[in-house]
């Protein structure tokens, strides 16, 4: 079985993250980047199925610039086998990456799909969702653990209030939870080898598809600054100011 | 050969990540311990952090000196003793081996290093050979096919946990000097090797070294550095500028992590009702340390470069060692100063790097032994 697994490029998690004075975006200026975190679940649950001997191959896939070859290159470091780059410097959103996907999956056929149950940068978590929609696979979102059998698996998924378990008919899309695993560290020797692995690049023309984006940013602003905290004199002042001013008591 | 820069940055990225988030929470765990986590040291060694330097035609790595120089300054950026667990590995325990082993030993050793399975420790400090390291009176005396070794080393790094020790003695007793001694590859487990109890120590803690007793320990004579008595000291000689060069570099990580700690918590810490940090006198010790921190780093960059272009730096190297060393030791100090009351309250963790770098300062050459190679150079050049 082949596995599709996705390394989005986002803001490194580490990175504070300024808004443009124009308030068109983030700048992102000289400022590192990384596999977005929920991808790289993703990533290392493949590997590991793969070392279980489930899966024969694991292909990676970025939607995006040029320079999403780097997070490719670090997929490729953490056990991927070869990877795919959708090069294109459309400003992307969830319903175009999703349409690139779907058309590498009807390319590559791969048995299951494992992606981030969202990215770091836009939080959107729709890309998973619309690709089962735009392929007609099953989809299992939010996994914690996934038990991959012949023609099915058998996912646990983190929900509101408990843990769900449901049984997808494969193909299927699964994304991931932060719980699914704890990936990795490439070791040095992989990193080096990762450099000889093969990288395929399309552009959306290749595959046929229109990634241009839907949905028009009006604003980016960054989160209200947190104000100072004070002191108060006794617990019958925190109450009141608890139920009137943060009105978070009754 | 050398890293594309893509990869190299992948790789530091990598080591970054792992000393950040995996490393810096068990610094003061390891230091109380004065043991490394052992979870942690297969971690590194399934990073491959053990064959850094070994070529890899024998499963290593194969880093070039810029780019080791690169990983020890990464390494530089937490406790030094997580470094010194694969630091024999890298240096002075497999680069002896790497320059005058004979295929066959090569092949045997370099590529159990290069995993971490075998520990390497490089045996040459002596109770009377510290500085005066050709004075070496461990002694080889040929007995058939075989030699028995007779000696004690002392403050052998590593000597606790390693596998292979890097043993140099006298096969020669009528030569005085260094062309008298050469190095063998000696098995822990050969009767006759007993340790010393560990020693405590002044910093480090979590980088275990002792003494290591050799009591008519029989070694076949292919077990002979190089197949060839006599080069033993010549063969240590040769990775000398490079372990300067490595400890020099994890000064300048060590200096990084130091000014980014001090300066953070001058900017927090408040006094007359303004962050510490807008006082000059305080900027002047923050700059100060900066300024030096960089002429060191540009100092090793430019060595290292040299070295792999195939220039002779065993002076510069020796620059590198004494700057860099003492500057982290005035780094180090002022950064304590800073942190004030704090600064020398074991919690804060930088009375710890304080006592750390003092070593740096002593072992792979003290400041006095850079001092007089420099000179002895610039002697030999100008006369």
């Amino acid at each position: 079985m082949k596995i599709l697994v996705t390394a989005k490029r986002v803001v490194d998690y580490n990175v504070n993250i300024r808004v443009l004075a124009d308030q068109s975006g983030v700048d992102l200026n000289n400022v590192k980047m990384s596999v977005n975190p929920f991808d790289e679940i993703a990533i290392e649950e493949a590997v590991r199925l793969k070392e279980a001997g489930k899966a024969e191959e694991v292909i990676v896939v970025s939607v995006g610039v040029s320079q999403c070859q780097e997070q490719l290159r670090t997929a490729l470091a953490l056990g991927a086998d070869r990877g795919i780059l959708v090069e294109t410097d459309e400003a992307l959103q969830p319903l175009g990456i999703a349409k690139a996907l779907k058309a590498v999956i009807d390319k590559e056929a791969p048995g299951l799909i494992i992606t981030g149950k969202q990215a770091i940068d836009g939080d959107n978590s729709q890309t998973g969702q619309m690709l089962a929609a735009l392929a007609g696979l099953a989809q299992a979102t939010f996994a914690s653990e996934i038990d991959l059998g012949e023609d099915s698996a058998t996912v646990t998924r983190e929900i509101d209030g408990g843990l769900e378990t449901i049984t997808v008919k494969l193909p299927a899309i699964v994304t991931t939870d932060l719980r699914l695993n704890e990936p990795r560290y490439a070791s040095l020797p992989n990193i080096m080898k990762a450099k000889k692995k093969p990288i395929d690049i399309f552009t959306p023309a290749d595959l046929g598809v229109d990634v241009s984006p839907r949905v028009k940013t009006l604003k980016v602003e960054p989160p209200a600054e947190r104000a100072a905290g004070i002191k108060v004199e006794s617990v019958e002042v925190l109450v009141d100011k608890l139920r009137n001013e943060a009105k978070v008591i009754s | 050969m050398a890293l594309d820069s893509d990869t190299l940055q992948q790789l530091l990225d990598t080591l970054t990540r792992f000393v950040n988030e995996r490393l810096r929470p068990l610094e003061s765990k390891t230091a109380a311990d004065d043991r490394i986590p052992q979870e942690v040291v297969e971690e590194m060694k399934a990073l491959g952090l053990f064959g850094l330097t070994i070529p890899e035609a024998y499963g290593g790595l194969g880093l070039n000196m810029q780019e080791e120089a690169a990983v020890a300054r990464v390494f530089g950026r937490t406790s030094p003793a997580f470094r010194s667990a694969f630091g024999t590995n890298v240096g002075i325990g497999s680069q002896s081996l790497v320059i005058d082993g004979t295929e066959d030993q090569k092949q045997f050793y370099l590529p159990k290093m290069a995993t971490g399975e075998i520990v390497g420790s490089f045996c040459l400090s002596e109770p009377e050979a510290g500085s005066d390291a050709a004075s070496v009176r461990t002694t080889a005396v040929k007995d058939g096919d075989d030699y028995l070794i007779n000696g004690t080393k002392r403050y052998i790094t590593n000597a606790p946990w390693a596998d292979l020790f890097t043993v140099f003695a006298r096969t020669d007793a009528s030569v005085k000097g260094a062309r008298g001694v050469s190095a063998f590859l000696v098995d822990r487990k050969t009767p006759g090797v007993s340790l010393g109890v560990p020693y405590r120590k002044m910093g480090q803690q979590g980088a275990p070294v002792c003494d290591v007793i050799f009591e008519d320990v029989r070694v076949p004579a292919e077990k002979l550095l190089g197949g060839a008595e006599n080069v033993g000291f010549i063969t240590a000689m040769k990775v000398l500028d490079k372990g300067r060069l490595h400890i020099s570099a994890i000064s300048v990580g060590v200096a990084e992590r130091l000014i980014e700690d001090a300066t953070k918590y001058a900017i927090e810490r408040k006094q007359f009702n303004q962050p510490i940090a807008e006082f000059q006198l305080v900027q002047a010790m923050l700059a100060d340390s900066q300024t030096e921190m960089y002429a060191a780093a540009c100092m090793v960059e430019e060595t290292a470069r040299r070295r792999d272009a195939g220039e002779a730096v065993n002076a510069l190297a020796a620059s590198c060692k004494l700057f860099a060393t003492e500057m982290v030791g005035r780094v180090a100090d002022r950064a304590v100063q800073i942190f004030g009351g704090a600064g020398y309250i074991e919690d804060y963790g930088i009375e710890r790097f304080y006592r750390d770098v003092r070593l740096f300062r002593i072992y792979e050459g003290t400041s006095q032994i850079q001092q007089t190679v420099i000179a002895k150079d610039m002697i030999k050049r100008f006369s």
